[in-house]
């Protein structure tokens, strides 16, 4: 006779109380702290808070710890404890004019007021696995300090906009929209696309900005500048009228050149493409560049007939938190609906062998 | 002298420095078939998709049946081009559904303004693919399994299944073998004179417009330089352009 | 539950989603945007009926949850928790108790009441999206009540496979003007849609979007007059209960084909097994 299985309630209960021990794993191993995870996996919790739109070292790592190091589930973590953090208003526009640098390089110019500044990065670093790092308590030797500053730099935007050789933005004092709050709709004006950009998957973004430097909507772009480093955030409260500083934060900010648009009428000019991220994330804020820029097809004329310049196809696939729920919900039964494609399948060729005969 | 059932006055139209369109007026009175000829960059697909309602001129009025077409609004519009108007593109491909079947590309209209008996709606379709001469057995086939010139006769189809009054035609023999061309112009011809269509067809072709027009308009650089009955501007082109253009023909 | 609201969202949420219930309700069939917010449950697990029941649930209501029409499967587990944790309210399995029924892939058979409401989880709000994947494009589309695509897949179907295709988010036809997803229930269950003296709501998380259909609203599955719309179901009777007229479940036995069929509503089949002992021992 058969009994329909139950149960599930149970089963759930056992399966978390499992998962907890492995991510817990050999308990003669030492436990993760979360100051180890948050000084020394930084770029994890650089990427947890940029695709958890939320900038918390803290918080970011404790995810990291919860998720066994699945960022995107760490992300997805962040993001739902943001939803429930009450929220008293907008910061003021960051400067990122006035970023204190740690590093600062641009491919347009050989030498330029505030120089290469190289700061920490892989980059013509030899990608040989070190197996010191294996060792711990190792004493390793620190940077040499350099004796003076970084000078002051200006943006390599603002010496080519003042040429004429590059599109200012325009300023523009309307409220941005909020895809923290509202829905993502079509026509998607700059600020939303770069708002989607920002949180969006870095894999995607990078695949997508690849696609737009092998053919797929052809930008020529250089890299005008990146520059990496701390900035103050600033919040005018309206009780006071006059802006106070909350905080530093870490950011990427990273500007690239284009081919030049114009017309018989217009004189033809640089455009940009640019990209903005918590943390150190330069592979990121490159890849949101190019993908902005190749977004930006429609408004400068061009046709669009790439990946990367199809709005809807991009900002509706960049999140990952989404993406990763509805790849995964297949997971979950389907039987019902299955049962029906069963019942018509089975008709249809029932009434086909029929009509044969 | 029947009423128009499209008029058009003063039609403007600039893309930067370029006039696209200048002052122009055209008419078109039931059953009538005229032909907008002209070299590329005369204006004439312009003034097609003007007059269509598809794009909007700087200045001027377009009137279906005493209608501002471009006050209308778009929901108007399309309700328009698929009842009373029809549009045959010049690439098939862009008037057709090409995951669709040859029943599915007829029916469609039939289904968009309210039938729902499938048996009727699929010997309404082969009746149309009968009139155009497309084999009964291919209405379950994909267009992508047709010919260029099959392509174009279902595009026709599909445009004529509602009886519209007026039918745009953007160079429907274009990209045409020259035989394949021929037999697709002496379709559009009885099929304009069985159903009473108007027709107005956008072509380079000075034959294809003597052999299907009673009216033709020469455009050139935005501008109506010559038009009158058929014959007449063919036999005796009166402006320099229109002599040049017959000349050419004859000289070919 | 510390530190969070009564279900989960704040007040100022709630309010916004009512807002868009109210205006579905308004327009049957119709999708309305709505600022969905990051839940801690999966998108495509349930974010937008979550949604909605949280912003409908009060402290007396009492809510079932059901996937794949039966209580105990485990996403239905999952969320009847969540709320229990978030909200404290009474939960039920049998359907005549309920006052709130979330739903995904199921109506219960048993008929509903005016004073009852069902939430279904939509996993793709636009029924014409495997036809045209641009939200532009389908909102033109919705705009103009311009569905012709939709009939000409119909129709494509019959020529085809002399049958409709679709077996499950069976597209409907909204009091007269909406083409609509009932969501992915078998197509067996769009007729208890019709005229249903229930309230009916979607919800949409991943897609942001709501909508409803008002109790005794017109809802009729697209179809020709000479192919008719018919219901599917494993011509077959409940193992457990007998019913004849029940949405089965195909449960495999062993590995030489052996199969037997359940209701596929486990509150119902209980129902009826419970009404037979009764029977029985009278």
């Amino acid at each position: 006779m058969y009994v329909a299985v139950k149960g599930g309630e149970k089963a759930i209960s056992a399966a978390h109380a499992w998962l907890e021990e492995t991510r817990r794993g050999d308990a003669a191993i030492p436990e993760l702290t979360v100051a180890q995870i948050e000084q020394q996996m930084g770029l994890a919790v650089d990427r947890v808070m940029a695709e958890g739109s939320c900038h918390d070292r803290f918080l970011a790592a404790l995810a990291i710890k919860q998720a066994k190091g699945d960022l995107i589930e760490a992300a997805f973590l962040l993001r739902a404890y943001r939803t429930t953090l009450p929220r008293f208003g907008a910061s003021d526009p960051l400067d990122t004019a006035a970023m204190r640098l740690r590093r600062r390089i641009s491919a347009t110019y050989k030498d330029l007021p505030g120089g290469q500044v190289l700061g920490p990065t892989f980059d013509y670093t030899h990608r040989l696995l070190d197996f010191a790092l294996a060792a711990e308590g190792e004493d390793r030797a620190s940077a040499p300090e350099a004796i003076t500053p970084v000078a002051a730099a200006p943006r390599v935007t603002e010496l080519l906009a003042r040429e004429g050789l590059m599109q200012r933005e325009a300023a523009d004092d309307a409220e941005p929209g909020d895809l923290t709050r509202q829905p993502l709709t079509f026509p998607a004006e700059r600020p939303v696309r770069l708002q989607n950009l920002a949180r969006g998957d870095e894999g995607f973004l990078l695949a997508l900005g690849y696609s737009t430097q092998r053919g797929y909507g052809n930008a020529h772009p250089f890299v005008g500048e990146i520059r990496v480093g701390h900035i103050a955030v600033e919040f005018t409260p309206p009780e006071l009228g006059f802006p106070i500083a909350l905080g530093e934060i870490a950011i990427t900010e990273c500007q690239m050149v284009n081919q030049f648009k114009g017309s018989r009428s217009e004189p033809p000019q640089f455009t940009r493409g640019y990209g903005l991220v918590f943390g150190h994330g330069e592979r990121r804020a490159m890849a949101m560049s190019l993908v902005d820029r190749g977004l930006r097809a429609a408004e400068l004329g061009e046709d669009v007939t790439a990946p990367a310049q199809d709005a809807e196809f991009v900002l509706y696939h960049s999140d990952n938190i989404e993406a990763t729920g509805f790849v995964e919900h297949l997971k979950l039964p389907h039987y019902v609906d299955f049962q029906s494609e069963l019942e018509n399948l089975r008709t249809i060729r029932q009434s086909a062998a029929a009509a044969a005969e | 002298m029947t009423t128009p059932l499209l008029t058009a006055q003063g039609l403007d139209l600039r893309f930067g420095s370029i006039a696209a369109l200048s002052d122009v007026a055209i008419d078109i009175t039931a059953g009538e078939v005229v032909a907008i000829v002209g070299e590329s960059g005369s204006g004439k697909t312009t003034l097609l998709r003007v007059l269509s309602g598809l794009m909007a001129p700087d200045s001027g009025t377009v009137r279906w049946l005493g209608e501002d077409v471009h006050a209308m609004g778009e929901a108007a519009r399309r309700r328009l081009m698929r009842t009373d108007w029809g549009f045959v593109h010049q690439n098939p491909r862009d008037g057709l559904r090409l995951a669709v079947s040859a029943g599915g590309n007829v029916g469609e209209r039939l289904m968009a303004v309210g039938a729902r008996h499938y048996g009727n709606i699929r010997s309404e379709a082969l009746s149309w693919l009968a009139k155009v001469e497309i084999d009964a057995n291919r209405i379950d086939d994909l267009p992508r399994t047709f010919s260029g010139g099959m392509q174009q006769r279902l595009q026709i189809a599909r445009t004529l299944v509602t009886r519209p009054k007026l039918v745009f035609m953007d160079e429907p023999t274009g990209g045409l073998d020259v035989s394949v061309q021929a037999r697709l112009l002496d379709l559009i011809r009885s099929l304009s004179r069985e159903l009473g269509l108007a027709v107005l067809i956008v072509t380079h072709d000075i034959a294809a417009a003597r052999l299907l027009a009673d009216r033709i308009l020469v455009m050139r650089r935005g501008a109506v330089v010559e038009q009158g009955l058929t014959d007449r501007v063919l036999d005796d082109p009166q402006h320099p352009y229109t002599q040049l253009l017959v000349s050419s023909v004859l000289a070919a | 539950m510390d530190g969070y609201n009564f279900a989960y969202l704040d007040e100022a949420t709630k309010r916004m989603i009512r807002r868009a219930i109210l205006k579905a309700v308004a327009i049957p069939g119709h999708q309305i945007p709505f600022g969905g917010r990051e839940m801690p449950l999966p998108y495509g697990w349930g974010t937008g009926g979550i949604q909605v029941t949280a912003s409908i649930l009060g402290p007396d209501d009492t809510l079932k949850v059901i996937d794949q029409g039966s209580d105990d499967t485990t996403n239905a587990i999952s969320i009847r928790r969540f709320f229990t944790r978030v909200a404290g309210v009474a939960t039920t399995e049998h359907t005549a108790e309920a006052s709130i029924i979330q739903t995904r892939h199921r109506i219960p058979e048993r008929l509903l009441r005016e004073d009852q409401i069902m939430v279904y989880q939509v996993p793709q709000p636009e029924p014409l999206f495997k036809l045209e994947p641009r939200r532009t494009e389908t909102k033109r589309l919705h705009a103009l009540a311009d569905y012709g695509l939709m009939h000409v897949r119909l129709y494509e179907d019959i020529a085809r496979l002399g049958h409709i295709a679709k077996a499950y988010d069976y597209p409907v036809m909204v009091n007269g003007r909406y083409l609509m997803s009932p969501s992915p229930i078998p197509a067996f269950d769009n007729p208890k849609m019709h005229r249903m003296p229930a309230l009916q709501l979607f919800g949409a998380g991943r897609e942001k979007r709501i909508y409803a259909i008002p109790p005794y609203t017109e809802v009729r599955s697209l179809d020709f007059e000479d192919h008719p719309f018919r219901p599917i179901r494993a011509p077959h009777s409940c193992a457990l209960c007998g019913s004849g007229d029940t949405y089965l479940d195909e449960v495999i036995t062993d590995d030489r084909g052996g199969r037997l069929f359940v209701c596929s509503d486990t509150d119902h089949c209980a129902e009826r097994q419970a009404d037979a002992a009764k029977e029985a021992a009278e």
